[in-house]
């Protein structure tokens, strides 16, 4: 169904691209031998090349360049054999070059897509336009000095993946499932990690809004938009004031614009008010980019299962529902934790488990899934105890509690307390007729017909047992007592 | 192609260089002179003939992945017109830039 914003004249639909910046994870930055490390001292990891010092050059990190392809094959792109740099003129203080060197009319990857997942379970394919490499700027700070603004160039030089989306995102949710899933997958890759609040990821959302069935109207560009929840709102704030520009008889002019988040508007950026002219021409530093397509294949040969194949071979070969394979795959850390429990055991009851008391666990904890309270091994251990009858599923809730409070193995845990199910079906036998005994009144009930009381009978039984009797042990000896 | 004086003044603006305007005739007429010589670049037919994009017949030279510079901060501040020093450690200062 699309999704459509009604105004004051009638019903509009908003058009939406979105330009994301990811920092590429790499030790050295795109061009310099300096550190990329997030929270070191200011400018203690700039080179004289990040600081624009005369006469020093750039020279490129392979590994920058192999992450842009691994990234470029994630989203099944188009790989350009010949790529080139060039410069992107443009003064601030941040950026020492007075340039940023990117890659403006031949990036180094072209069109792929991204299939997106909605919440009413359907999917549907975004197109990537193009992903290019470019240098990141400097840091600057603001709120230091009553008139003056400190700079730091740690982060100038580290590389940055431009990736951009065609303007096929239909409604705010669409854009944050685009996110989500592009952020997953860079996750996977290992080529950005994603991080939003410390600005690995960033992004810029193109909106315009159109009646049904027209051609797409003027369009403004939101910049760095920093959370998935802020870009779904920016792009609603957005639309909703052009609907109100159109609405009114005006006109909706390009413009650069940013969102506060605060007050859940749009406002105009000053510094964009005359329109930047960045005179692009190919950098004369460097030669161009030529890849070797023996080297693309082994990079391919290499990368990892992503979300989407490994949520269908969750469904293949572990009988999931689509909607637990979609969650137990979310991150590639929480898949690697399900698969090692469910290996060999029984997959549907790995799964529940994982997704309800270890996920309430992480919760409570405060844990990720990467440093889990309960290790996988332990948990599998937890369901074996399950699966050979030493435990009733009860009695794992509760030795779960204690593995996630003191780390403690199940096993030990067992043990230690004399949890281990009662199998003895003599103990199990005195245990049902000390009940019945001591129930003569519900038990000529229950003969008279009452058959609701079984319930009963199973409940006493297990609490004279203090909870370890084999369930269906139990059973068996209260119908043969009871007939 | 020519440039008038208007581009002038944009093309030194952009450059954030300060040009009087008893100088813009003048570099007008440099600048043109200069495209010019460019223009008769273009009278040679290149169908056909590979951009060349250096004059050494060399490819892209790649670094490996490592960190071989840092702590270069009071090299790099060395020449800054103006510094600040506090808690969080050493910046280049510039006349406040707020969005």
């Amino acid at each position: 169904m699309t999704y459509t914003l009604e105004g004051r004249t009638g019903t509009w639909e908003i058009v939406c691209g979105l330009e994301v910046h990811a920092q590429v994870i790499s030790k050295a930055k795109l061009f310099s031998g300096a550190a990329t490390a997030f929270g070191a001292a200011p400018n203690t990891q700039v080179s004289f090349v990040d600081a624009a010092f005369p006469g020093m050059l750039p020279v490129i990190n392979r590994e920058c360049v192999a992450q842009a392809i691994r990234t470029g094959l994630g989203l099944n792109a188009q790989i350009n054999l010949w790529s080139r740099f060039d410069r992107k003129n443009y003064f601030y203080a941040d950026l020492p070059a007075g340039y940023q060197i990117s890659q403006y009319q031949h990036p180094i990857v072209g069109k792929g897509e991204i299939v997106i997942d909605l919440a009413d379970g359907t999917t549907r394919t975004i197109g990537i336009t193009r992903l290019h490499l470019e240098q990141d700027a400097g840091k600057s700070l603001h709120d230091q000095h009553p008139t003056k603004s400190y700079i730091d160039l740690n982060r100038a030089g580290v590389a940055l993946m431009e990736i951009v989306s065609e303007p096929d995102i239909r409604s705010p949710e669409e854009a944050g499932a685009y996110l989500a899933k592009l952020r997953q997958i860079l996750r996977y890759l290992g080529t950005c990690d994603g991080n939003m609040e410390e600005g690995s990821l960033r992004a810029d959302v193109n909106v315009s809004v159109r009646r049904p069935g027209e051609m797409y109207r003027t369009r403004c560009e939101v910049k760095n938009v920093n959370s998935i929840r802020f870009v779904m709102q920016a792009i609603e704030a957005e639309a909703r004031r052009q609907i109100e520009v159109w609405e009114s008889g005006g006109e909706v002019q390009q413009e650069t614009r940013l969102f506060d988040p605060n007050r859940g508007v749009t406002r105009p950026m000053r510094s964009k008010e005359h329109a930047h002219d960045y005179r692009y021409f190919p950098d004369p530093d460097l030669l161009p980019l030529e890849l070797d397509p023996a080297w693309i294949a082994e990079l391919k040969a290499h990368l990892p299962e992503l979300p989407d194949a490994k949520a269908a071979r969750f469904q293949r070969d572990y009988g999931l529902s689509a909607y637990d394979a979609r969650v137990l795959v979310a991150e590639q850390a929480t898949a690697d934790y399900y698969e090692a429990v469910a290996r060999g055991r029984d997959p549907k009851q790995a799964a529940n488990w994982v997704m309800g008391d270890l996920f309430a666990a992480l919760n409570r904890s405060g844990r990720s899934i990467a440093d889990p309270p309960v290790p996988a091994a332990s948990l599998g251990r937890l369901l074996d105890l399950i699966a050979d009858d030493t435990i009733s599923g009860r009695i794992a809730k509760q030795v779960f509690e204690e593995m996630v409070e003191t780390g403690a193995d199940p096993v030990a845990i067992v043990e230690a307390r004399g949890l281990r199910q009662v199998t003895d079906t003599g103990a199990i036998d005195a245990a049902v007729a000390q009940v019945l005994a001591a129930h003569a009144d519900k038990v000529a009930e229950y003969k008279s017909g009452k058959d609701k009381l079984f319930g009963f009978f199973v409940g006493q039984v297990m609490k004279a047992m203090a909870g370890k009797g084999n369930p269906a042990l139990v059973n068996e000896a209260l119908k043969r007592a009871l007939s | 192609m020519s440039l008038d004086a208007e581009t002038v003044r944009r093309i030194a603006a952009l450059a954030r260089i300060r040009v009087k305007e008893e100088e813009v005739a003048r570099l007008q007429g440099e600048l043109n002179h200069i495209l010019a010589w460019i223009e008769q670049l273009a009278e040679v037919d290149t169908d056909g003939v590979e951009p060349l994009p250096g004059a050494m017949r060399m490819k892209l030279k790649m670094r490996e992945d490592v960190v071989t510079e840092g702590d270069l901060h009071e090299a790099i501040l060395a020449n800054a017109p103006d510094r600040a020093d506090n808690a969080l450690g050493s910046f280049f200062a510039v006349p406040k830039v707020v969005e």
